[in-house]
């Protein structure tokens, strides 16, 4: 008897977003697609703490993160050898959103 | 030597929801083309067609230029920064999404369709104030480019944050002018709304859309009665 093992590639995507209705609605339009899940970091510390936990795919940054924030994110992640690609969110909602994330997957790959 | 890009219509991201039938120029919602994300500054242009009494429920922005421009009815607007307008045929409309606004679009006529182009131009500036505003265009010169937007408050049409000129125009067949560009280092992408015309030797039909950039100049000629939109924006940002 063969047995079939599907590997499900779990994407882990970090919203980092102070403006939480928006952030809620990035997460949520990221959790309808299968096997994306999302984290929501409201603020630079938050979005440190995650990183420090757990190694993410694709990090976004969305509204209210000043561009300083996101360059101390980014050292951060240096230090860590995450290799994960930041990107800026525009849009606040599913306009882009898809797209930001399967440019940033592939550039990743 | 200018550089060129051209986008049939027929090419486009069709998306067809029932009640919202919209072409995308660019990559939008569950339309994903890695060779067609954007044209410079210019991320989104969307041919929107929402049936009569059928709209956009309460949607988030942040950190976009947003412009609509109705072709053919109306659509009601409120947002949560407490705008309620009606925006029509012949009007623009301008919202700075920046660190957040809330909107819905509604048409409110039972009995007719609304056309409009929906566009989004990434800011030069993020998280900033959310802002709206809207005015009327001049419907009435022919043959000549008449500014809808642009970078200042002080100067014609709606501004946005972003080094961008908008100019539509309503030309006789034959009619031939010279757009030069504003700034060093922009692009121009033209959409035809209606008629044929040829730019720097390209023939363009009704809703084609041609980027042109690595010039300062270039020559649109109306094959036909035509109108068209122009739109100006950085190609690096």
């Amino acid at each position: 008897m063969s047995m079939w093992f599907k590997r499900v590639i779990m994407i882990n995507i970090l919203i980092v977003c102070a403006n939480q209705p928006i952030a809620a609605t990035i997460a949520r339009l990221i959790e309808k697609i299968d096997d994306w899940h999302a984290a929501v970091a409201f603020s630079l510390n938050d979005a440190l703490e995650a990183c420090y936990a757990k190694k993410f795919d694709v990090i976004l940054i969305g509204a209210g993160i000043s561009q300083a924030q996101e360059n101390v994110l980014c050292l951060h992640l240096e230090q860590l050898e995450a290799n994960t690609p930041v990107v800026k969110h525009y849009g606040g909602g599913s306009g882009l959103l898809y797209a930001e994330i399967y440019q940033a997957l592939k550039h990743k790959v | 030597m200018a550089q060129t890009v051209l986008h049939t219509a027929n090419t486009r991201g069709a998306a067809d929801h029932g009640w919202l039938k919209s072409f995308h120029s660019f990559s939008f919602a569950g339309y994903y083309n890695p060779d067609r994300i954007n044209f410079g500054a210019l991320r989104v242009l969307n041919d929107d067609f929402v049936t009569g009494g059928r709209g956009f429920g309460e949607h988030p922005h942040d950190n976009m230029e947003i412009i609509s421009i109705p072709l053919d009815g109306a659509l009601q607007h409120k947002d949560s920064l407490g705008n309620t307008a009606t925006i029509k045929a012949g009007e623009i409309q301008v919202m700075s999404a920046g660190t957040g606004v809330y909107h819905s679009e509604y048409n409110s006529d039972p009995e007719h369709a609304a056309k409009f182009l929906q566009i989004w131009v990434f800011p030069n500036k993020r998280n900033v104030e959310p802002r709206y505003d809207q005015i009327t265009i001049d419907a009435t010169t022919r043959n000549e480019f008449v500014q809808v937007l642009s970078p200042n408050a002080d100067d014609a049409g709606v501004w946005i944050y972003q080094d961008a000129w908008f100019n539509m125009a309503r030309f006789d067949a034959n009619t031939a002018k010279t757009y030069n560009l504003h700034k060093e280092g922009n692009g121009a992408y033209i959409f035809v709304l209606k008629g044929s015309v040829k730019v720097d030797g390209q023939n363009l039909d009704t809703r084609d859309g041609f980027g042109i950039w690595d010039t300062d100049k270039f020559e649109i000629e109306a094959s036909t009665a035509a109108e068209f939109l122009i739109m100006e924006v950085p190609m690096k940002f």
